[in-house]
């Protein structure tokens, strides 16, 4: 089975300090991998590293497949209706992926009204419209009440249903069935 | 992906404060001749100089918003997903600050020229050295705003970096504005370098900012 992304022997170093090293996981077509490790193990910058962002100290990082990134950034213009921000990146109906976030009424609304927990779900949502076969989720359930995670929790199962691939870090227990990856031991 | 980017940031220039520094171009124009005095001979001598002047403060003014909101807000990060090269990124972005603030620049040139009692043949050459020197200016703007992004205080560093690299190409405009002829030559090399370096620089400095 082709993988459609894989880190060997991964190593990486930020500010002069070794995150982690001789890191090596493959993630296939409907696979989940969930990196956990407390505060400052290298989480985000794993994901980073994934998504082509950072470059690894020594080893390879292999991405065959589009990936789409989920992080703290909203990366959608605030003055916009969230509809319009979103088609900014779509490469699916924007509709759908609003629905599958539950956010559809939030349309017409200006991206910069937006709580916090429905700007992750804007994020969220700016992924699934990406149509990209990988996605990069960083903390995925912060600032998500239990509606939110209940959501993210079916659009990941039909993800990985339809032959997606899925890379989160998240210090909490995320839904569906993960492989681990445990980061700071 | 690209057109959509120019598209965007057109849309976010003019609905911010493009006007700025066209107004900006005016009011300089209109103050020169209060602080040299109404000397017709003398304007017609000091004008055409202080109006590009004018257009490099200009150029400077929105440098802020160029580079570092994208960087903040993660959209650097995703064009670099979606496989666009920083050096497309910044000629995007070159391309439409340009034309968010050039094509003002020489409308708003007419009237600046009538406050300063300029000839018609000396606003021709201004016109002339703005349509040639300002996608240089644009592409200066935007590799400073990318040097700058993410530093405190970067709107003050940002002015220390851009008067000094912009000489050459204020030395050749004022040049051909004095003298007319083959020396707006020198002037479209000065921008033509400006242009041709500056994705390079802005892509280098988007990259590193990740780091």
């Amino acid at each position: 089975m082709s993988s459609l992304l894989a880190f060997e022997e991964v190593a990486l170093a930020r500010g002069g300090r070794m995150l982690f090293e001789r890191l090596t996981f493959a993630l296939g077509p409907g696979q989940a991998v969930h990196v956990a490790g407390p505060n400052g193990s290298g989480k985000s910058s794993l994901i980073r590293l994934a998504a082509g962002l950072l470059e690894a100290a020594r080893g390879r990082v292999e991405r065959t497949a589009e990936a789409a990134l989920a992080d703290d950034h909203l990366a959608l213009d605030r003055e916009l209706p969230l509809g319009k921000a979103l088609a900014l990146w779509a490469r699916s109906d924007v509709g759908h992926a609003l629905e599958a976030a539950g956010i559809a009424p939030l349309a017409p609304v200006p991206v910069r009204l937006l709580s916090s927990g429905q700007r992750k779900r804007a994020t969220l949502a700016r992924v699934y419209a990406a149509n990209a076969s990988l996605w990069l989720l960083d903390e995925p359930l912060n600032t998500l009440d239990e509606a939110g995670v209940a959501a993210l929790g079916v659009a990941m199962a039909r993800h990985r249903a339809g032959g997606g691939a899925i890379l989160a870090a998240s210090h909490a227990a995320l839904p569906g069935e993960w492989t681990r990856v445990e980061l700071g031991q | 992906m690209i057109g959509a980017l120019i598209a965007r940031d057109l849309r976010r220039g003019f609905s911010g404060s493009a006007w700025l520094p066209l107004a900006f171009f005016i009011l300089v124009a209109a103050l020169v001749p209060f602080a040299i005095g109404p000397d017709a001979q003398l304007l017609g001598r000091i004008g055409p100089g202080t109006m590009w002047i004018a257009a490099l403060t200009a150029a400077l003014m929105p440098i802020e918003r160029l580079v570092e909101p994208d960087r903040a807000d993660g959209v650097l990060d995703q064009l670099a997903l979606r496989g666009i090269s920083e050096e497309a990124v910044a000629l995007a972005k070159i391309l439409a600050h340009w034309l968010s603030f050039g094509p003002l620049l020489m409308l708003a040139a007419v009237p600046a020229a009538a406050l300063l009692n300029l000839e018609a043949t000396m606003l021709v050459r201004l016109e002339l050295s703005l349509a040639v020197g300002t996608p240089g200016l644009a592409a200066l703007s935007v590799a400073i705003a990318a040097l700058v992004a993410g530093l405190p205080r970067a709107g003050a560093l940002a002015g220390l970096l851009l008067f000094p690299l912009a000489v050459p190409l204020l030395i050749f405009a004022t040049a051909f504005l004095a003298e007319g002829g083959r020396l707006i030559g020198l002037e479209a090399a000065a921008s033509l370098l400006l242009f041709a370096l500056s994705p390079l620089v802005t892509g280098a400095a988007i990259r590193a900012s990740r780091t």
